[in-house]
């Protein structure tokens, strides 16, 4: 049993950031690193994980790999495991990881700790912390099978690059078109040209306060002076003024970017478990009282609609 | 076309947590069925509503307490429960092999679960069904549709949105979003009293993982709070984004 397996995110070639983080993240293990990615004319990308210190590059190419699917992915990396045998894997906290994750834990009858926000791994064994209940405690875990699996939470694994050799590696292909029982039909890119919540520096959201899609169009314009990610509490949600992929809290998506600026919202038990892991906080809010204030570090008592469009005219200048 | 929905009795999601003796307590904490499931179950409903589905099945694994879940469930219009009595310290692992060996034994077409528990965070419990029974599985649904022996559904995936088809029997995870949960009537409630729930022992299955401690965050100091005139509180703050955060401006 020897090395660490960090799974690339990636998507028509473009690698998500967290692919990166855990490489970081794995090299300061001490073991062999390698990065695993599959797709269709994926080698080429090699070299980019050479760069955050991937010693090895599993490269799984074919048709049926294109694009994710749990049979044939699931199928291919058991395989894999089985024949070089690795002490730990990483996956992305993603849509596609969890269930990649999840599915060749069960087939590999093994445990495995997600949502993952910090890790401890030697000799495989593997101790890590975990955020539950939305944020409001931590568990710290160990993984008693090996290989020890994870899936790592975007944002929280500090990157660092380092020089790693890269070498790519061409396993055999042990999955075939029978193991695919999932047919994609059709993905429908979102229309935003916004970052995304999870993977944002700067996310900016709305809530009650807003009053409806105007107070919304502040908060758009705030956020896209930033490059920043909008997101919303369950009150605009549920108001129809944002869609639900957007809500942040206990039952939406829980943020940890670098700032976070809440606008016209009170912070809800279940909207601070989603958030307050953010490094910075920001809020507007009319009420002194509203429970925000207390996990901000820089809260104005003001009307967004007011004061939104100084912010803005001062970030300009 | 038999329905069965996995529910997972959670605390409510306003819940303070707070820690005795090392782990969470649930003292004084308010029980319900994770709001994930609760959607599973109205999707379960709607299937039967639809001339779909006959029968809607929940099945719960956890203590004698995850019976007021069931009957909530039932009482939302569900026909039968199944508890399966298994220890709440009982993992990802543990979990999906007992309510599995149920779902076994009734061979619905298909399973619902919410994707995730509000508790655990863990979204791990429906793929692991999926894999034990051999059926294929959907995540994160928004919406779904039934015909010719197939399933159509919609997820809530990263950066946009998937439509995928599987074969039935399968196993569709929902997200919260899927749907608006009726709250149970009280005909519905009177009605869930006589439904038939029966119980089973879990088998004995031992966790992958194991839980070293318990902690709360690091609680969050306030910082600076400042209230004026918009100007000023408005330059103030970007300011601080500016020369504290050190924001980028596009």
């Amino acid at each position: 049993m020897a090395g660490t397996w960090v799974i690339v995110e990636q998507k028509g070639g473009s690698i998500r950031k967290v692919t990166y983080e855990m490489l970081s993240e794995a090299k300061k293990w001490g073991d062999e690193v390698s990065a695993i990615v599959f797709g269709q004319g994926v080698e080429a990308l090699a070299p980019e994980f050479a760069k955050f210190g991937a010693d090895k590059v599993y490269v799984v190419e074919g048709d049926i790999f294109a694009n994710y699917n749990t049979g044939a992915y699931v199928a291919q990396l058991a395989a894999m495991i089985n024949e070089y045998q690795p002490n730990a894997i990483m996956f992305a906290h993603t849509f596609n990881g969890r269930d990649f994750a999840s599915r060749l834990a069960q087939k590999l009858e093994a445990g495995l700790a997600t949502d993952v926000i910090k890790a401890s791994v030697s000799a495989g064994k593997g101790v890590f912390t975990r955020s539950i209940y939305a944020g409001k405690a931590l568990a710290e875990v160990e993984v008693t099978t090996v290989p020890v699996l994870a899936t790592i939470r975007a944002g929280v694994m500090e990157l660092a690059e380092s020089a790693g050799a890269g070498a790519v590696v061409k396993p055999a292909i042990a999955a075939s078109a029978a193991d695919v029982y999932q047919v994609v039909k059709d993905f429908i890119p979102s229309v935003s040209a916004r970052p995304e919540l999870t993977e944002a520096d700067v996310v900016v959201s709305g809530g009650r306060g807003c009053k409806g899609p105007e107070g919304i169009k502040l908060v758009e314009q705030l956020a896209d002076m930033l490059g920043a990610a909008l997101g919303g509490s369950r009150a605009s949600i549920d108001s129809g003024w944002l869609g639900h992929e957007l809500q942040v809290g206990q039952t939406g998506k829980v943020v940890n970017p670098n700032l976070y600026i809440a606008c016209g919202i009170s912070g809800a038990i279940q909207h601070l478990a989603g958030m307050s892991s953010s490094k910075f906080i920001a809020c507007i809010n009319t009420d002194t009282e509203a429970p925000i204030f207390n996990v901000s570090d820089f809260g104005v008592v003001g009307d967004l609609f007011k004061v939104i469009p100084v912010v803005c005219s001062e970030l300009k200048k | 076309m038999k329905v069965l929905v996995c529910v997972k009795q959670t605390f409510d999601t306003e819940a303070k947590i707070e820690l005795k003796d090392g782990k969470i307590s649930d003292a004084g904490i308010n029980l319900i069925i994770n709001p994930y499931d609760e959607v599973a179950v109205e999707g379960g409903i709607q299937l039967k509503e639809k001339g779909i589905a006959k029968e809607v099945v929940v099945v719960s694994a956890g203590s004698d307490k995850a019976m007021d879940a069931i009957r909530t469930a039932l009482a939302m219009g569900a026909d039968r429960g199944i508890l399966v009595k298994q220890d709440t310290a009982a993992d990802e692992y543990a979990r999906a092999c007992a309510l599995a060996a149920v779902i076994k034994g009734e061979s619905p077409d298909i399973v619902l679960a919410g994707h995730v528990a509000a508790d655990d965070g863990s979204s791990q419990v429906p793929t692991r069904i999926a894999e034990i029974l051999g059926m294929p599985h959907v995540n994160v649904i928004t919406a779904l549709e039934v015909a010719g022996g197939k399933a159509t559904c919609t997820s809530e995936a990263d950066g946009g949105t998937q439509v995928t088809e599987v074969s039935l029997p399968a196993v569709i995870s929902s997200q919260v979003s899927w749907n608006e949960p009726r709250y149970p009537s009280m005909k519905g409630i009177m009605a869930a009293k006589k439904k038939p729930v029966s119980t089973v022992d879990s088998p004995a299955v031992a966790n992958k993982v194991a839980i070293v401690s318990v902690a709360l965050p690091p609680s969050k100091q306030a910082g600076i709070k400042i209230e004026d005139e918009a100007a000023v509180t408005g330059a103030k703050l970007a300011d601080w984004m500016l020369n504290t955060v050190k924001v980028e401006v596009k």
